[in-house]
């Protein structure tokens, strides 16, 4: 009899645990009402679903992509800088002189000049690159030929698979021995080891002593400007070009300097003497200096730029600016589509309040608040858009493994792109459901009532 | 006689239809006595819905004090309002008004579940009712599966959920044919026997003769006040 006078006198704790079981019971009724109108609910959810779920699929795919360069960047060693010769621009262009001998790059006095200059340098590692058919009885690869020195397959994190890299001896004695780079042995001596074996490269014999393991950042790293050739020489199964190591004595002594090219009449002839140098800087934090004191370096003694500097550690860092801005795309592009989403969803719950005028009418005679009446709409709301976003989150993380089984690209979810999506998702809900709950909570309870 | 469990006291009660002003209530003054079983009659237009409406505390008066069981409810806020509805009335509609989507007996727990009782405590005293109404074996089903008849029982069985000072039916058996509406008005008999007090809108003067005291209106006024024993 008296009811309102006991609401009054209850203890205040006893008021959250009634909250807490009727949000649950509330929640229970809100799947009940969707359920009711299922076909409804997945179509009013499909907004959210797709939503979520290309959110989630186009990260895992930015992330798989930019994993990927960022290993490749991070194995050519971030602690290194790389030095190429390239061709310069004004000569290249200019036919007239096709006779004439272009000398350009780098030459031995830079490498000493960083050995002796610079502190923080500890490793200078020089290299020829000369681009060469490679023979053995009928067998033929178009090939580049890098004459390095024994410690380069350390510094560039590249390894030998079988046999071993040559060694200092070697390269002091100006010995022909070689090292076959990932795919060519196959090639070369498809029946049996290649170690031991004898390989020719125009009238000299190399003895192979070993074989590298694949190389991948050459395949998105390797700039074709850097080779003597203006085509790029063949390339193996990974798509990287074919590459063959020689002491670099020997590939001074029997190459030469002076690099001769003939094509159709005409003739051209390049004198360089290093291709490449690879500078390992003993500290990290000592990167970026000595990176521009090697650029000042070689601006000082270089009349033309005829050289690229390449360094990892500002190319990650560039690879990780990019991605950020991919990811604030991204952002933009999953917030419009949230935003459309949102308000197919409004728009269909102000159709279902308006529908269930009467069924508000009911509970507020007997006895439901206005807040009741929210809670139940936000509720009915929230759960649309979050079950909305469960499925968009379980579609977002099978289409990745998808695409990694049958397109065979690199793809990485990270643990916060579901999370983030799926409460991005439940927030969808509450924003877009308070306008059509406090709709229905204002409704007049005779009006209501009245409703048909 | 005992003190009014319900007072209406020179009620007044202005709405805007469209662009027009309309008097629905005019300074109208009647006492409700614990125990009685009202019937209201009139014409169309004569105020019964708008009467009811405030006597359910679903409106509010433009002048005038309505006090139901000793407390006067006619300047509360919308959500004591709701408070008032959810424990101190019950109502029955012509129309049932049941929620489609809830079976039998969860009908019958709304009101309960506003009030904020737990589930197994409402889930009883609903199955109590259930029975009470004689629906024993239709308590999961859903309205729609229930004639005109058995859906009104449930609503009589929802209006008692919540143990109310005062039962208003607005003509509960203007839907129903005449079996089941003078099964729904026994049903209303042997409440009034236990005690209810009902108030019944009504245009039948055959539903009427039942009840103790019948009140006409006339244009927003008590024109006839009558008493049979």
């Amino acid at each position: 009899m008296n009811g309102a006078t006991n609401l009054r006198s209850r203890i205040p704790w006893q008021h959250l645990v009634v909250d807490v079981e009727r949000v649950r019971r509330t929640m229970q009724l809100g799947l009940k009402s969707l359920w009711l109108h299922r076909l409804r609910s997945l179509l009013t959810g499909l907004g959210i679903v797709f939503g979520v779920c290309s959110v989630i699929a186009m990260l895992a795919i930015g992330e798989g992509l930019s994993y990927e360069a960022q290993e490749q960047i991070r194995r050519m060693g971030s602690n290194n800088i790389i030095i190429r010769s390239v061709k310069p621009p004004e000569d290249r262009s200019s036919s007239a002189e096709r006779t004439r001998v272009i000398e350009y790059g780098l030459t031995y006095a830079d490498v000493e000049r960083i050995k002796l200059t610079i502190p923080t340098v500890e490793v200078v590692i020089p290299s020829r690159i000369i681009r060469s058919d490679v023979w053995n009885g009928t067998n033929r690869i178009d090939c580049d030929i890098i004459g390095t020195v024994p410690s380069y397959p350390e510094m560039r994190n590249h390894h030998v698979a079988l046999g071993r890299f040559f060694t200092e001896e070697e390269l002091e004695e100006n010995l022909n021995v070689c090292v076959l780079g990932d795919g060519m042995a196959e090639k070369l001596f498809p029946l049996d080891s290649p170690l031991d074996g004898i390989v020719r490269i125009e009238g000299d014999y190399y003895k192979v002593i070993g074989t590298m393991e694949p190389e991948s950042e050459r395949s998105s790293m390797g700039s074709p400007d850097s080779n003597p050739a203006a085509a790029g020489p063949a390339r193996n199964a990974t798509g990287a070009p074919y590459e063959m190591y020689i002491p670099l004595t020997a590939a001074k002594s029997r190459f030469g300097e002076m690099l001769v090219q003939r094509s159709s009449g005409s003739f051209s002839a390049e004198r360089v003497e290093l291709h490449e140098v690879t500078i390992k800087v003993g500290q990290i934090d000592d990167v970026v200096e000595t990176w521009h004191i090697i650029a000042d370096l070689l601006t000082a003694n270089h009349k033309k730029t005829d050289y690229e500097i390449i360094v990892p550690l500002d190319l990650l860092r560039q690879a990780e600016r990019t991605k950020r801005i991919f990811n604030i795309v991204l952002g933009a592009i999953a917030a419009i589509s949230l935003l459309v989403g949102g308000i197919g969803i409004m728009n269909i719950m102000l159709a279902t309040v308006t529908e269930r005028t009467r069924e508000i009418g009911i509970r507020r005679a007997l006895g439901a608040k206005r807040k009741d009446i929210v809670l139940q709409f936000l509720i009915e709301t929230v759960l649309l858009s979050a079950s909305g976003g469960l499925i968009g989150v379980a579609l977002g993380l099978a289409i990745p493994f998808f695409i990694t089984q049958f397109a065979e690209l690199q793809t990485k979810v990270t643990l916060w792109s579901p999370l983030l999506a799926f409460s991005i998702s439940a927030l969808v809900g509450v924003v877009f459901g308070i306008y059509p709950a406090m709709r229905a909570a204002n409704m007049d309870p005779v009006e209501a009532l009245r409703h048909e | 006689m005992s003190t009014p469990i319900a007072r209406v006291d020179n009620v007044r009660k202005q709405y805007l239809m469209g662009s027009v002003m309309v008097e629905a209530l005019r300074g109208l003054s009647v006492d409700f006595y614990p125990g009685e079983y009202i019937t209201i009659m009139g014409p169309s237009g004569c105020g019964k819905s708008t009467l009811l409406n405030i006597l359910g505390c679903l409106d509010r008066p433009t002048s005038g004090q309505y006090v139901l069981g000793g407390e006067d409810v006619s300047t509360l806020d919308d959500d004591q309002l709701s408070t008032i509805r959810g424990t101190r009335i019950g109502f029955v509609f012509q129309s049932y008004n049941l929620i489609q989507q809830l079976n039998v007996l969860e009908n019958i727990e709304v009101p309960l579940y506003y009030q904020g009782r737990p589930q197994h405590e409402s889930r009883a005293v609903a199955r109590e009712l259930a029975k009470r109404v004689g629906l024993e074996d239709r308590m999961e089903h859903k309205p729609f599966e229930l004639s005109g008849g058995q859906q009104q029982r449930v609503a009589v069985a929802r209006a008692l959920a919540n143990d109310p000072l005062i039962i208003l039916a607005d003509e509960p058996t203007g839907n129903l044919d005449s079996t089941s509406g003078s099964d729904i008005l026994s049903v209303f008999d042997d409440l009034n026997r236990q005690g209810k007090t009902l108030i019944m809108v009504t245009h039948s003067d055959e539903v009427s003769e039942r009840a103790g005291r019948v009140i006409r209106l006339r244009d927003g006024r008590v024109e006839r006040d009558e008493r049979r024993n």
